[in-house]
């Protein structure tokens, strides 16, 4: 048998390349990405919300002011209740839950057009690079529009127990009161949806992505959605 | 001594579902010759796509042999596997497998940003590309605004964007209608005269018989028989006739 040339390793992709190739992909297909995205936008505002909405109650219990509604949970001597614990740590979940969700869906509808770019010759990390590059932009945006929405919210709820007290007493900075437990105030709580959002994203995308680039090019290809 | 640009070696594919185990190919023997134009025939489900996929390096065989170019598929690297895929072979596909979120020229220069050329010369290769098979005024069309025979022939040009030396074709024809079958079929001939690319295609499609050097019956995962041209010659006037 005759021996041709060697065959020659495949290159890596320039980074600009694989950046424009990743903002076409979320350009074109721009109404499935905003579904997407809008489901990190969801997840981080229901956090938000939640956190930022606490965040306030305690800012406004250590300032000395009642609600002008009167609730009846129960308190604890650090002015954090029991419920509202429940509520941060239930409302994590969905978000968790709800992005890693959508983003896993997003992936599966692509499983082909991953098996196809590896037949065109792409490497696994370009498949895994392009998802978390998508998905970052995707996370950050989404989670910065939801981080936004939940802190008006939160606001809102907040103007309507305390009315205009509420500017007053707003707990943008981190604080640490004499008497009360650490508070974060509402500028870290946006930065860390943010993040959180960001980093739950990536994860949700790039390890099905990464899972779906590992495959055999005829086995991606032949998933069906 | 003859020029083999693919050569299988008791190739072996079993699936794996559940307990059972299924042998689609069960020992697979062929050689095949730089520059010929191949035709992979069987039933459905006798494993065509199955060896398609193995000569394409698109999956692994479960036992046995590949050697393209002489070299041993299975002692490839990862990234040597990929610039196979990227720089020796085109693979043209029943369903076309557009990536449909780039147009028609944004398909045909992928695999040409996968091999590092740069944006001036792949522009001009894919514009010349699309013109030569006859989209030269669809090319900033996305593949959902294009007919079936138009698809594929993005998928044509797009195979061979990195000058392959073969083509591996499953059923290029079967989504198409007669008319739009056989000018694909022929733009695959074209190539193969006027380039020298060596042309394997899985088919039903009779009217890839007249083209065919040779056509390899596969049947439940064995090659059956091996056809040379002058021997279907006669054949393809029977089947013609009673064919459509
Ligand atoms: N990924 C897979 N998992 C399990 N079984 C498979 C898989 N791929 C193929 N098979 C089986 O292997 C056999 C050969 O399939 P293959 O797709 O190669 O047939 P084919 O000759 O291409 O048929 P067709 O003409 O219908 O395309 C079939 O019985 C099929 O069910
Ligand atoms: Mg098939």
């Amino acid at each position: 048998m005759q021996q041709r040339t060697p065959i020659e390793e495949q290159i890596d992709l320039p980074f600009v390349e694989s950046l424009r190739i990743s903002f076409q992909s979320l350009k074109i297909r721009f109404g499935r990405s905003i579904i997407t995205t809008a489901g990190i936008t969801l997840g981080i505002a229901f956090l938000v919300s939640v956190w930022t909405n606490n965040e306030i109650g305690v800012a406004l219990q250590e300032s000395g002011r009642q609600s002008t509604i009167n609730t009846f949970e129960e308190t604890t001597e650090q002015g954090i209740s029991t419920k509202d614990i429940w509520l941060i740590v239930m409302s994590l979940i969905v978000c968790v839950v709800g992005i890693a969700n959508s983003m896993l869906m997003a992936v599966t509808e692509r499983f082909r057009e991953i098996g196809t770019m590896k037949c065109l010759g792409a490497l696994d990390g370009f498949v895994v690079r392009l998802f978390l590059l998508e998905s970052g932009f995707q996370g950050f945006s989404g989670a910065l529009i939801g981080a936004l929405i939940g802190t008006l919210g939160a606001v809102l709820l907040g103007l309507k127990d305390y009315g205009l007290d509420l500017f007053f007493y707003f707990p943008l900075l981190p604080a640490q009161p004499e008497n009360g437990p650490m508070q974060l105030g509402v500028i870290i709580v946006i930065l860390l949806g943010c993040i959180l959002g960001m980093i739950l994203a990536v994860i949700g995308s790039s390890f099905p992505a990464w899972r779906a680039a590992k495959l055999p090019p005829a086995e991606a290809m032949r998933t069906e959605v | 001594m003859a020029d083999i640009v693919v050569k299988t070696e008791d190739v072996v594919k079993e699936y794996r579902m559940g307990s059972n185990i299924l042998r689609a190919l069960d020992g697979i023997n062929i050689e095949i010759e730089r520059g010929e134009y191949i035709s992979l025939m069987g039933p459905s489900g006798s494993g065509k796509s199955t060896l398609f996929n193995m000569i394409g390096a698109l999956d692994r065989p479960t036992e046995g042999q590949v050697y393209i170019d002489g070299q041993n598929m299975s002692q490839l690297s990862q990234r040597q596997i990929a610039a196979f895929r990227c720089h020796r072979v085109g693979y043209i596909f029943q369903s076309y497998n557009l990536l449909h979120v780039r147009s028609a020229h944004g398909n045909v220069t992928l695999p040409m940003i996968f091999a590092g050329i740069s944006e001036r010369d792949r522009n001009e290769r894919a514009e010349k590309l699309l013109d030569m098979v006859g989209l030269g005024d669809r090319m900033y069309h996305l593949p959902d605004e294009l007919s079936g025979g138009q698809r594929q022939r993005v998928a044509i040009a797009r195979a061979l964007a990195n000058d392959p030396s073969i083509i591996l074709a499953d059923e290029p024809t079967a989504n198409l209608d007669t008319i739009t079958g056989r000018e694909i079929i022929d733009l695959i001939k074209r190539l193969n005269n006027e380039q020298g690319v060596t042309v394997i295609s899985a088919t039903h499609d009779l009217k890839m018989l007249d083209v065919s050097d040779r056509i390899v019956d596969i049947r439940d995962g064995l090659v059956e028989r091996i056809r040379k041209r002058d021997e279907i010659d006669i054949e393809v006037g029977e089947v013609g006739g009673e064919g459509e």
